[in-house]
């Protein structure tokens, strides 16, 4: 929609005031209003969602190319393409967040703007996040469907696909915590970009190419502790072992013991920042 | 009249700085505040607390009848701010941040509208409404950013600095913006400058800060005739001290202070004075390189509390205030 604003007025004089006065807009409408704002900044910036959209379906590729006939042959009734759609599911959710912009707004002064508002101070961060969440779903999709093009199966069905990137997407949510800590903490772009690395030990230091038992003890080890093995392990289950509870509730576990850290680091920088200091 | 912005020894330090040194402040609602000083003076920290940026480090302010420190969030309802920086989003375009403006402060779709017409003749950017921020120029910046500023229809404005940057059209655009707002709509406006000429142009009062100390408070022209009828600026190349005593003792001079290579001479009598003056000059071991006669500004004032002028320069140091955000 264009605003409509009346042009100047020829004799330079201004319409009397209205009686229109500020009030609280209320938590949600907060939230809606800037979560509104950051996805309509999302198709301005393709330089950040092509790589983000790219990366895991090259690795999804790749890595079945390197990994299947070994794989396979190497352990019996191991499908490769099914073990690593999850794996490039990560890939694609994790780290993806308004992190970046969110520091753009601090040093350009934008931020002090929202804060000069009623707006409820938590809604700053819930509504990038909220933007955040609908946009790792929406880079879920092309994943999902090649995996379904490449041949892979959901045995749960269609509700199983949904919940498939539901989870998925609750972890890519789970982990922005982290960014978004350092973008308030910081305001420092280069400390923002710095956060990625945190992705390797969650990314790699996992079942992400071969399952467990095939790990050697000590990154057996590690994978033991690290919740993105739990979430690969109910992400696969859907795929393969149709509903699996116990699966699923590790995973959902698994989100919530990340998110639980992440969230309270970065409200806690959220409410070092909006202090009066 | 009610008072819009009241301030009680109001303190704000910055580690071992202290940007804000004890300033108190009564403006009545419905004035045109200017605070005035040289960059790093304390002026943009003064605005971040009473805006509720900052905190103060001590005393107490009111605005509009409420606590800064204890109820902001009842002051952000009753106030609009531009800061020095115009603080935008060059991501969107003029009508979004607008409207996310106007959804923030609890408008509906019908009030914002209205309030987009009723400030028609402030942002007057046209077609540019639909553009990006980042594609607009830095008067539509500054347009965009008052009008960004007012689009709740506060009841008190703070404009940090608004025409730092400005050619002298656009500050002129702006300087009649300031005036229409506070003489048709009767908003409280508290104007930061280091520009003596606008604080004179538009303020009702003027408080001179300096070293984050309020050192004088008045209307323009009550602090102007504290200083003197008249001024003689006289500078030379060389000492100016050996012309120093000659001049003092002339009938009619007041008084004469030495900054630099620069003499002012006060006068009652400016006309009357300024030939015994010059006659004076050529028997003095000085090469005189100029001599003016002028009404006193505020930058004379300004040098009669402090000893030093204002120094106008858009890339010195800013407030701490600026520095810490």
């Amino acid at each position: 929609m264009t605003a409509r604003i009346a042009p100047a007025d020829p004799d330079g004089v201004v319409v009397p005031s209205s009686t229109i006065r500020a009030s609280r807009a209320g938590f949600a409408r907060d939230v809606v209003s800037v979560a509104g704002r950051a996805i309509r900044a999302l198709p301005r910036e393709p330089e950040a969602i092509i790589p983000a959209l790219m990366v895991p379906l090259f690795f999804f590729v790749v890595n079945i190319g390197s990994l299947q006939e070994l794989g396979e042959q190497a352990i019996p009734g191991l499908d490769v393409k099914a073990f690593q759609l999850p794996v490039a599911i990560i890939f694609a959710v994790t780290g993806v967040s308004r992190a970046a912009a969110l520091v753009t707004d601090i040093q350009d002064g934008y931020f002090d703007r929202l804060l000069l508002t009623p707006i409820t101070r938590p809604a700053l961060l819930l509504g990038l996040m909220v933007a955040d969440f609908t946009l790792v779903c929406a880079l879920s999709i092309p994943v999902l469907v090649l995996g379904l093009l490449v041949g892979v199966s959901f045995g749960t069905g269609v509700i199983g696909m949904v919940v498939f990137v539901l989870l998925a997407g609750s972890w890519g949510l789970a982990f922005t915590g982290f960014p978004y800590a350092i973008a308030l903490k910081t305001g420092n772009p280069a400390a923002v970009n710095s956060s990625f690395i945190l992705f390797f030990p969650f990314a790699f230091l996992t079942t992400a190419f071969l399952p467990r038992e095939a790990l050697t003890s000590w990154l057996d080890t590690i994978a033991g502790y690290n919740p993105v093995t739990y979430l690969l392990d109910g992400l696969r289950s859907l795929l393969s072992d149709g509903w699996d509870g116990e699966a699923l509730l590790k995973a959902v576990g698994a989100v919530l013991g990340v998110a639980t850290i992440s969230m309270t680091l970065c409200f806690r920088a959220l409410q070092g920042r909006v202090a009066q200091r | 009249m009610d008072a819009a912005i009241v301030a009680r020894g109001i303190e704000r330090h910055f580690d071992d700085t202290k940007a804000v040194d004890g300033v108190d402040l009564d403006i009545p609602s419905g004035e045109i505040y200017g605070f005035l000083g040289p960059n790093g003076a304390g002026k943009s920290t003064m605005v971040r607390v009473l805006c509720t940026l900052l905190a103060p480090t001590g005393g107490s302010a009111t605005v509009a009848g409420h606590d800064v420190a204890t109820e902001p969030g009842a002051v952000r309802l009753q106030i609009g701010v531009a800061l020095q920086e115009a603080a935008l989003d060059p991501s969107q375009t003029g009508a979004e941040l607008l409207r996310l403006q106007a959804r923030l402060y609890g408008l509906d779709k019908a009030d914002a509208q209205t309030r987009f017409e009723e400030l028609g003749s402030i942002i007057d950017l046209g077609d540019a409404l639909d553009r990006r921020i980042k594609e607009y120029s830095g008067g539509m910046k500054r347009r965009l950013d008052l009008a960004a500023a007012l689009v709740h229809n506060p009841r008190i404005l703070f404009l940090d600095e608004p025409t730092t940057g400005l050619d002298p059209v656009s500050r002129a655009t702006v300087w009649e913006e300031i005036r229409r707002l506070n003489t048709d709509l009767g908003m409280t406006i508290f104007l930061t400058t280091q520009y003596l000429e606008e604080a004179d142009e538009l303020a009702d009062r003027v408080g001179i800060i300096s070293e984050g100390k309020l050192v004088a408070e008045d209307s323009p022209d009550a602090l102007k005739r504290a200083v003197g009828n008249d001024v003689i600026i006289v500078r030379v190349d060389g000492d100016p001290g050996p012309a120093r005593a000659v001049l003092a003792d002339l009938d009619g001079v007041v008084g004469v202070d030495v900054h630099g290579d620069e003499l002012t001479v006060s006068a009652a009598d400016g006309a009357a004075v300024i030939s015994p003056v010059a006659v004076a000059l050529s028997g003095c071991a000085v090469d005189v390189r100029e001599l003016t006669l002028r009404t006193p500004t505020l930058d004379d004032v300004f040098l009669e509390l402090t000893g030093n002028r204002i120094q106008v320069d858009q890339d010195s140091s800013p407030d701490p205030a600026e520095e810490a955000s």
